[in-house]
């Protein structure tokens, strides 16, 4: 039975009670407790179930590298899967329930897999449910589906409660740990002036140390680390966050730390969690160890802990995990969970010691009445839900001659591995130590930043000092060394002086007993979460899964939700032996962030809802919203589809715009087209290279309508290209490729032609511009200028087609550009941002006589559709060259040189087979449906039906009354009046035929007026 | 080769299944074989594995630096679709998912295709235009898909969240059996098959040269040793560009990192695999219960196979967005892996100018999926000369000018 102690308990405060429930039973712990503590202090010995074989499963670590014992947290909008008691601070009203059975924790149906646990050995599912094949899906995958996953989901339409942000920190030296090494390390990194940022993932301070014990410069541990804390804690350039994880190491010295800011205290306002972006000079991990567990059979069972959790249980939060507990161990600090749990007054049977001898503290022990059996080794724990019973043998041998012990909890110790995950995340490489049978961070070989220098440390136990007194020596060095790597002159202040107590060395076991039958190989548990025994691991090297890479994917080894914490090395260890190899030569597995699991909605951050991505919003957009916008999402902006009056249908307002605007007036927020300024001296040069046309020549004052291709020959941009003086040139680009070809032309410039004297500046949100656009166009500018008393002159003359001027229209700063996407006589007008809406309001009441409606950009697109005007992203798909569209006139031929001149000369781009743009029109006048194929006779050698063309863009006409459409077709251009073939998604198959692209005022007499 | 059946498992359990056969061979290579195919990740093996099955051409070597199937075979995201656009896309792949449906089956090892379907999200108008065409291509190259509309889409999905304030999602284009395969269990089971006929796998054993005379190829220097042969394959994917430099010709290639990662598992909530495109990001749920998630590539070409943590930001952040309830479920794990990206987006299945010499590459952030068609178009080049499942793939289209851009129907293509 597991219960709290009558004394003990450092960090728990026995006069305040909290309450909390599992499993919708009531509990009770105190403040300081983790759910783990308080769930042993109730006796709580399982606390969930394994993956695969639904085991019950027990408290076995005390940290994060806890693999069982994960709770569903929380209920509704702040429910959470798999989260870990370990590291769960206990708080008022903290609702967990365990996962992974049914009907419940203690029946589990699942359970039958234990049942037939060895007909269900690693990789059984890559050798069966092969036939019958239709079996898979509709019998054997939905039953593997519906055993797969640990923790519940949160409920499918459930909207996290809690906010989450990031923040940014930039520092000299970042020490990650915040145990005695990390604490040591800052200090003597800061002592140099450097700035220095502490981060330690629980809410404490000092680490393993004041469990451990032990005395710094002649004082217990504990009081060393309270000055040390205290003296950071007044310097000002150290920072320390507890309950901060470091999630990740990446390149160039960025780090990610993952704070839980209202974890234990949730509803509390603010952040939930905190995702730290750091940048450091350099960084000091002084991460700590792991204690590994050993392999005997029933290692698993619920009791059965590691050695140091169960020291952390009774010194931190004075619990004890058992009445009757037996230490197994390979060496010497388990032998302190022995005499710490005496002292504390639980019943310590025996330690069973693989090893023939101990050091020291055996006989510290010994005199405290604790009988030592070295040589010995566990052969199987027995017990279903907790232990029942030990069955001791010699460590030599198969496992044969047990005595047999009732017991409540056993204690195990395999040694120690060095958290090493932050130092190999970025490339720092590992070596083997055979002293203490672990991987430590070789100094050879760090992480590289971009001098071609190492800019990671390790210190303390995660650089594999394991005694207190060559933790601190080492961490103190290190953390001078970081500062010095950092830029800063170390300060010679003195080490601490830490206690180094004699440990006899400890002797790699990796299985207890040595040679142990396969009964018991098939019970000795490597990862407890996936269910992975030694036998899995053998199997996997018997049929050939050799690489340590093959072994953890064919046995799932290290898969599970603490990555392997636990059950690495020891895997590796069975693995490299089973290969008849050497652990080294095996190596390990990628180690790969996050250290342990972070939140989505952290890594998201404050970027949610209407914040997600920023909307981009016109001068203009909030007008627009209240009169009746439908809405499209174009790039990052928001355009109006069509402005909807109430009682109509979206179509219906679409075709009211359509004719108004050619009847009347009509309104368009043009804004969102991009606006680059191209300026200097190569401006000229520059942009007879980007455009297909000649830019260079173009006079001031005039417009042209300019082609842009990749290099590839493919159209990429089309636009408006105004030349503003003798150096500055306007580029209009479509809405969606402002930012891509500013890009374009950057990386060009940059990367081609650095030393062109060329300026590119996107000017897109200076501008508010307006389409004034329809035959009364001229008339209601005309108003505003008499209105105002002057103004630009707008007439044909003064302002001809394809020219711009700037000047005052009615009260404003105008550029009017005479140019037209839609046939219309139409003037592009550019004010001031600031203005827009004002300018927009001005024309909207002066319009009002004249029949003025705003119209949206379904409008847009059929007007320039009726005039055969192609649109970027319609007509072109990024496959699509000028000569496709029958723009042959905008390549230049006197120019050298442009993009994609060159590609245009390739076989491909001259093949007459090239699908041609031409216009099309259904027989019976309907809509042809969008994207949709003609095709041609017959198949393909692939078997697929041969196509012929496909419609680009269609829309039904108000104007003309009828569907039109444009297509690029084979032959297209001479094949004028022929009928084709496109077949619809909806079974019908739509006629239409081949005709001129223009379908309104051929002869353009509308916008010349 | 000994068959693999819940008999046999059965059957080895009464031994404690000390009974079973390594899956494949570990040889030294041999002098010489008819064919050495460079790279032992999906495409390479599936490419010897064809050889074998459909032109009797047993006397092969898959040569493999690491360990096989431990590149980007061993990190996708296992999205298997056909739905493309183009035709010679739509062929190999709707070929390769024809072939994962009995795929399990012919190579006797349970690779776990999971036809769920696959759903891409339109979020604008110009993506229901692009998937309306899509969809119109696809019933004329005989690939099954539907638009649906919202309704269905949230039926399909009942933890999306459609109506999000940003980009609500407008409908989709839905692949019935599209869906995922289990990554690992591809490479083993077409390893395993490639042994069982007598091919050789060489693993940790890496090439360093490629030998010619007369401008044909002879054979390769390896780690191990120098090896003939009288065709070879390169299909190395992300280091295509350093063997076609030892073979002496230059690839339109780029390598990027392309990254994923997964959440802890949980119990099954979406049964399909959802890619929304417009806000970058993928999601579908593994068989074991992690949501498996990937979004688009760095910024600029590398060879770690780790990539950028902002790129992981911006893919949860969408996903996120797109189903609200995994914002409180935890990443588990993230990693990288090197793609070769070509400049139409599209692989290169082709002769090379070195006589013999064939090369298979190119597959970027997309190849998974068209594993055995890949394998059974590369077997027919290199056996007979011509495929037509290839031959739109050749490298002289570069040349022409002649691409095959699939980055019209999607931004991303994996
Ligand atoms: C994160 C990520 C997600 C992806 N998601 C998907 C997805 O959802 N769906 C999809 O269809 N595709 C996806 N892909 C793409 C897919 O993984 C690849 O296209 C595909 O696996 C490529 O297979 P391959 O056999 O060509 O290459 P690889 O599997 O990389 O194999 C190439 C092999 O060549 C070996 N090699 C290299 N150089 C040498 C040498 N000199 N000598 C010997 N051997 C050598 C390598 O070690 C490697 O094993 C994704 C890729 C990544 C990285």
């Amino acid at each position: 039975m597991s219960t709290r102690l009558a004394k003990q308990g450092r960090l728990i405060d026995r006069s305040k009670k909290v309450t909390f429930t599992f499993n919708g039973t009531s509990m009770q712990g105190y403040e300081g407790d983790t759910l783990a503590s308080a769930l042993l202090a109730n006796d709580q010995m399982m606390v969930g179930r394994s993956f695969k074989y639904h085991r019950p499963r027990g408290v076995v670590a005390s940290g994060a590298e806890e693999p069982n014992a994960l709770v569903g947290l929380g209920q509704g909008n702040r429910f959470e899967p798999n989260q870990r008691a370990t590291t769960t601070e206990l708080f008022n009203g903290l609702t967990a329930i365990s996962q992974n059975h049914w009907p419940s924790l203690e029946h589990d149906i699942g359970a039958v897999n234990t049942a037939f646990a060895r007909f269900l050995p690693a990789g059984f599912y890559y050798k069966t449910f092969i036939h019958p094949k239709p079996f898979w899906k509709h019998v054997y995958e939905p039953f593997i589906r519906q055993s797969a996953g640990l923790g519940k989901a949160p409920d499918k339409d459930s909207r996290d409660a809690d906010t989450y942000e990031h923040f940014y920190a930039f520092t000299d030296v970042l020490v990650i740990g915040g145990g005695v090494a990390g604490l040591q390390a800052a200090k003597a990194a800061a002592a140099s002036g450097a700035k220095v940022l502490l981060i330690e993932q629980s809410a404490y301070w000092g680490g393993r140390a004041p469990v451990d014990g032990g005395t710094v410069n002649d004082e217990p541990v504990d009081k060393f680390v309270e000055q040390l804390v205290s003296e950071l804690e007044t310097m000002d350039n150290v920072s320390m966050r507890s309950r901060c994880m470091g999630a990740g190491v990446y390149d160039h010295g960025y780090v990610l730390g993952y704070e839980r800011l209202t974890d234990h205290t949730p509803g509390v306002q603010g952040p939930r969690h905190r995702l730290w972006r750091i940048r450091a000079k350099q960084i000091v991990t002084a991460t700590g160890a792991i204690e590994r567990p050993l392999s005997f059979a029933g290692n698993d069972v619920p009791g059965v802990m590691l050695a140091s959790a169960m020291r952390d249980y009774a010194v931190n939060w004075g619990v004890n995990p058992g009445e009757r507990v037996i230490v197994a161990t390979n060496n010497d600090d388990a032998y302190r969970t022995a005499i710490t749990l005496k002292q504390a007054g639980v019943d310590v049977l025996r330690i069973v010691d693989a090893r023939a001898t101990a050091g020291p503290l055996a006989e510290e022990a010994r005199q405290l009445g604790i009988r030592v059996d070295p040589g010995k080794a566990i052969a199987k724990v027995k017990g279903g839900k907790r232990v029942k019973k030990v069955a001791i043998c010699n460590q030599e041998g198969v496992g044969g001659a047990r005595e047999e012990v009732e017991a409540d909890a056993v204690a195990m110790s395999g040694g120690w591995s060095p958290v090493v995950h932050m130092w190999s995340h970025c490339g720092g490489k590992l070596t083997w130590d055979d002293a203490n049978a672990f991987f430590r961070p070789d100094p050879s070989r760090p992480p590289l930043g971009a001098n071609g220098e190492g800019f990671v440390l390790a210190a303390g136990a995660s650089n594999g000092a394991l005694v207190l007194g060559d933790v601190l020596t080492d961490a103190h060095a290190v953390g001078k060394a970081a500062a010095k790597a950092a830029g800063f002159k170390p300060k010679n202040i003195k080490a601490p002086v830490g206690e180094t107590t004699a440990e006899a060395p400890m002797e790699a076991v990796w299985l207890m007993p040595a040679n142990a039958e396969i009964q018991l190989r098939m019970k000795s548990w490597l990862d407890f979460q996936n269910d992975v025994k030694v036998s899995d691991v053998q199997l996997a090297a018997r049929e050939g899964y050799e690489s340590v890479e093959h072994t953890k994917r064919y046995t799932t080894l290290g898969m599970a939700t603490d990555q392997g914490k636990l059950s690495n090395i020891n895997g590796l260890a069975i693995l490299a032996d089973a290969l008849e190899s050497e652990i080294p030569k095996v190596g390990t597995t990628t180690f790969r962030p996050p250290y342990t699991p972070i939140s989505m909605g952290a890594i998201g951050g404050e970027a949610r809802g209407e914040v997600f991505q920023p909307i981009r919003q016109t001068p203009m957009h909030n007008w627009h919203d209240r009169n009746g916008a439908d809405w499209e999402p174009v790039g990052h902006w928001r355009r109006t589809y069509a402005y909807v009056r109430p009682g109509e249908s979206v179509h219906d307002a679409v075709n009211r715009e359509v004719k108004n605007t050619r009847d009347n007036l009509g309104l368009l927020d043009a804004s969102t087209l991009g606006k680059l300024i191209v300026k200097g001296p190569d401006a000229g040069k520059f942009l007879d290279i980007m455009y297909t046309n000649m830019m260079s020549t173009l006079i001031v004052g005039k417009c042209r309508y300019g082609l842009m291709c990749s290099e590839n020959g493919f159209l990429i941009d089309d636009g408006v290209v105004a030349r503003i003086d003798k150096d500055t040139w306007l580029c209009h680009t479509t809405t969606g490729g402002a930012e891509r070809i500013h890009g374009h032309m950057e990386e060009w410039l940059q990367t081609e032609w650095w030393d062109w004297k060329v300026y590119v500046a996107n000017v897109t949100e200076q501008y508010a511009q307006v389409a004034v656009v329809g035959p009364n166009a001229r008339k209601v500018l005309e108003k505003l200028n008499a209105q105002a008393g002057g103004g630009m002159d707008l007439s044909k003359e003064a302002l001809p087609f394809m020219e711009w001027r700037d000047g005052k229209i009615g009260e404003f700063d105008a550029r009017a550009y005479r140019i037209s996407f839609s046939g219309e006589l139409s003037y592009e007008i550019a004010v001031p941002a600031s203005q827009g809406q004002a300018f927009w309001d001005a024309l909207f009441e002066a319009g009002q006589e004249f029949g003025v409606m705003p119209y949206g950009t379904e409008c847009l697109h059929i007007l320039r559709a009726e005039k055969g005007f192609i649109m970027i992203g319609d007509e072109t798909d990024g496959t699509v060259i000028p000569q496709d569209l029958g723009l042959h006139w905008a390549l230049s031929k006197k120019k050298e040189d442009y993009l994609g001149k060159r590609a245009h000369s390739r076989s491909h781009m001259a093949d007459p087979e090239r699908w041609k743009l031409v216009g099309l029109e259904t027989v019976d006048g309907s809509v042809l449906p969008d994207g949709a194929y003609a095709v041609g006779e017959g198949v393909n050698a692939n078997g697929q039906r041969n196509m012929i063309g496909r419609v680009t863009s269609t829309y039904f006409s108000a104007n003309l009354g009828k569907g039109i459409a444009m297509g690029l077709i084979k032959h297209g251009p001479d094949r004028m009046g022929e009928i084709v073939e496109f077949p619809g998604t909806d079974g019908k198959t739509y006629k239409a035929k081949i005709v001129d692209p223009i379908f309104f005022d051929k002869d353009g007499e509308k916008q010349n007026v | 080769m000994k068959h693999y059946s819940a008999f046999a498992v059965a059957r080895e359990a009464l031994r404690y299944h000390t009974g079973w056969e390594r899956a494949w061979r570990s040889p030294e290579p041999k002098k010489r074989y008819d064919v050495i195919i460079i790279g032992a990740g999906g495409h390479g093996l599936a490419t010897a594995y064809y050889l074998g099955k459909n032109y009797g051409i047993q006397n092969v070597a898959v040569i493999e630096k690491g360990w096989l199937g431990g590149g980007n075979t061993g990190r996708n995201t296992t999205i298997i679709r056909s739905n493309y656009l183009q035709d010679p896309s739509a062929a190999i792949y709707e070929k390769a998912r024809g072939l994962y449906e009995d795929l399990s089956q012919d190579l006797n090892y349970n690779i776990m295709f999971s036809p769920r379907g696959v759903i891409m999200l339109a979020q604008t108008q110009h993506e229901i235009r692009g998937y309306q065409r899509t969809a119109h291509a696809n019933a004329l190259q005989g690939v099954k898909t539907e638009w649906i509309g919202p309704e269905r889409v949230k039926e399909l999905v009942p933890i999306i969240n459609l109506d999000g304030p940003r980009y609500p999602v407008l409908g989709g284009l839905w692949q019935e059996r599209g869906g995922t395969a289990r990554h690992d269990a591809v490479a083993w089971g077409y390893a395993r098959a490639c042994s069982a006929m007598g091919m050789d796998i060489i693993q940790q054993c890496e090439v360093t040269g490629v030998r010619s005379q007369d401008g044909r190829v002879v054979g390769v220097d390896t780690t191990k040793g120098a090896i003939d042969c009288d065709k070879l394959g390169i299909v190395v994917a992300g280091h295509s560009g350093q063997l076609a430099e030892m073979a002496g010709f230059r690839l339109p290639l780029e390598a990027v990192a392309l990254q994923a990662l997964v959440s802890e598992p949980i119990k099954p909530c979406m049964d399909v695999v959802v890619m929304a495109n417009t806000v970058h990001g993928y999601m579908s749920q593994s068989d074991k219960g992690e949501m498996v998630i990937g979004g688009g590539t760095d910024g600029f070409n590398n060879f770690t196979q780790r990539g950028s943590f902002h790129h992981i930001e911006e893919t949860v952040r969408a996903l996120v967005e797109t189903f609200p309830m995994i914002s409180r479920l935890k990443m588990l794990r993230q990693w990288g892996g090197i793609v070769d990206m070509t400049g139409d987006r599209s692989p290169i299945l082709s002769k090379t100018p070195l006589g013999g010499c064939f090369i298979n590459c190119g597959w970027g952030t997309g190849g998974f999926k068209a594993i055995p068609g890949s394998g059974w178009g590369m077997a027919q080049l290199m056996a007979t000369g011509h495929s037509p499942l290839t031959e739109a793939f050749s490298l002289d289209r570069f040349k022409e000018g002649r691409f095959i851009d699939e980055s019209v129907a999607a931004g991303v293509a994996h």
